[in-house]
């Protein structure tokens, strides 16, 4: 019976660390966003706004933006290289200047992952490091 | 009679907050009265910054990414042996001045975020140097703020001499604005005032205070990223980026603090409000400022009498609405605004060349001159 009771805890206790450690300690997807968040705060909101909402005819949204959304690539390059001349975002032409913003290519996934996960975005597919560095101009 | 009174208390009420020397109730309209088109003189440029013409009729211009040319007839070539730049966010290459007597010296003044001295990141510096061919020699550094930091915001970095040939710069409160604009110990957030060659001045207005950055002249500012001479009082007028809202012109006095973030006529970017407060005693009024914010960069004076309609009127680039911004102002007041260049692109710098022309940094497109039309 103790043998049993003894068995059952730590069974309980396993699980518990298993799902504990899942959702709450090392989900690298959710450390991204954090991490990125802090660097939306820093570097984008001047323009995109907290609210990822833009400014119209002036800077793109990033709120249920179909180009984000269908365009991973080109929007990682455009944080890192740079983006200018004509952009459509939700049936807009756009026709600015994004100047590129130093980040580090771990920034820009952070960066990434937070907007494609925020203001009814949605990513599961985690931008990696390795993603982004392998990305040229 | 009651009545009356209080009629005429809510008169004197509503003149005297309208009377408010920095309205802002003055807003932006389409130009009617300025006849103009434009060219192109230089292209191909993605973020140019500074701009000075040297008196053999070439231009020297900076891209944020770090790129240092010449250009000559529309042709660029680079300078070579730039500094270590630390290209990050709002910071990188930015504004060029030249020494007022540069005809006799040749000293041309730099300002960049620089990575050297103590902490992880970058921050402002002014440096000088001369042009030997193609090539940046006799490279000085006047002035480094510290400690570095990695956020991408608020370097300032703009240079200007006045007519005692006192050189100013400004470096913004780079991301830390709880901590460095108030506090005279600290660099960022600040305006300086050095001799041409880098000495602090005898009589800079901290040099007595302990601990203080002597090379402070004034301070509490946001991001100060327009500097220039009035071309009549002297005076130096400074502009400056505002939060969401609140952007600003100043006349920039010896020892003053000009309030940042203590008052402020600008709120969060995700609309909260940080101060309730737009003015307290000992702390600079604007003369004027922006509700909503136009992101103000470069700026000038017209003297130039190719523009009869403009001389003596202020120009302020608008990063934000893409043109460029006309502001008519008598005793000190701005009376009117009007959108020049209208959707041009993010207009990044504003200069009156030696030939009289006005010449403007517009992001993506280059240099663009406004040429008059009879
Ligand atoms: C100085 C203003 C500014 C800043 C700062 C800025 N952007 Fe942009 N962004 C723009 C403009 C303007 C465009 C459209 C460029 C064009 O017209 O080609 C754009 C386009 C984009 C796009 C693609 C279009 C869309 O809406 O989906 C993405 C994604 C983006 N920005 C993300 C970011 C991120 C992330 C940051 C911070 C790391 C950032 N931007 C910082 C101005 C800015």
């Amino acid at each position: 019976m103790k043998l049993l009771i003894i068995g059952f805890l730590i069974c309980i206790s396993i699980i518990f660390t298993i799902t504990y450690t899942s959702t709450f300690q090392s989900d690298p997807l959710k450390e991204s966003i954090v991490r990125g968040k802090e660097i939306y705060t820093d570097f984008c909101v001047t323009c995109h706004l907290p609210s990822g909402l833009g400014t119209e005819n002036i800077y793109p949204p990033l709120a249920n933006s179909d180009y984000l959304k269908n365009n991973r690539e080109g929007s990682i390059k455009g944080i890192k290289f740079g983006q200018q001349g004509e952009l459509v975002v939700n049936g807009k032409t756009y026709n600015n200047v994004m100047a590129p913003l130093g980040l580090s290519n771990a920034e820009i996934a952070d960066v990434m992952n937070y907007i494609t996960n925020s203001w009814g975005n949605k990513n599961d597919e985690m931008i990696t490091v390795e993603e982004v560095s392998k990305l040229k101009k | 009679m009651k009545h009356l009174l209080s009629l005429f208390s809510i008169v004197i009420l509503t003149y005297s907050s309208c009377a408010q020397p920095h309205s802002t109730k003055v807003l932006a309209e389409s130009t009617a009265s300025v006849n103009y088109t434009t060219e192109v003189v230089v292209s191909g440029l993605n973020t140019p910054w500074g701009m000075v013409f040297l008196p053999d009729g070439s231009m020297l211009i900076t891209e944020k990414t770090g790129e240092f040319y010449r250009v000559v007839n529309g042709e660029k070539t680079v300078i070579e042996g730039m500094p270590e730049i630390y290209v990050r966010g709002q910071g990188g290459l930015m504004d060029l001045e030249l020494h007022p007597k540069y005809n006799e010296n040749g000293w041309i003044y730099i300002s960049f975020a620089s990575p050297e001295g103590e902490g992880e990141g970058g921050n402002t510096a002014i440096m000088r140097a001369k042009l030997e061919g193609n090539t940046l020699v006799e490279q000085q550094l006047l002035y480094k703020a510290s400690p570095n930091s990695t956020k991408g915001v608020h370097f300032g970095s703009r240079i200007e001499f006045d007519n005692d040939g006192y050189l100013f710069f400004s470096i913004g409160e780079r991301g830390n604005r709880d901590v460095n604009p108030q506090d005279i110990t600290r660099d960022c957030g600040k305006i300086y005032r050095l001799y041409d060659d880098g000495r602090i001045p005898e009589d800079n207005p901290f040099v007595n205070e302990p601990n203080a950055k002597k090379a402070i002249y004034s301070y509490g500012h946001r991001n100060p990223q327009g500097l220039v001479i009035h071309p009549e009082t002297g005076k130096l007028w400074n502009n400056e980026h505002g939060p969401q809202g609140g952007d600003e012109i100043n006349i920039i006095q010896k020892g003053k603090n000009y309030g940042w973030p203590v008052i402020s006529y600008g709120i969060n970017y995700d609309g909260t409000s940080f101060t309730e407060l737009t003015e307290r005693e000992g702390m600079e009024q604007p003369i004027f400022f922006w509700v909503p914010s136009i992101a103000p960069c470069g700026m000038t004076f017209v003297t130039s009498d190719l523009y009869p309609e403009l001389k003596g009127n202020l120009l302020v680039s608008s990063l934000k609405f893409k043109y460029l911004e006309r502001l008519i102002i008598e005793d000190n007041k701005v009376v009117k605004r009007e959108k020049l260049l209208d959707d041009i692109g993010r207009v990044r710098n504003v200069r009156q060349g030696l030939d009289g022309y006005i010449y403007v940094g517009v992001e993506g497109k280059g240099i663009i001159k406004i040429i008059p039309q009879q």
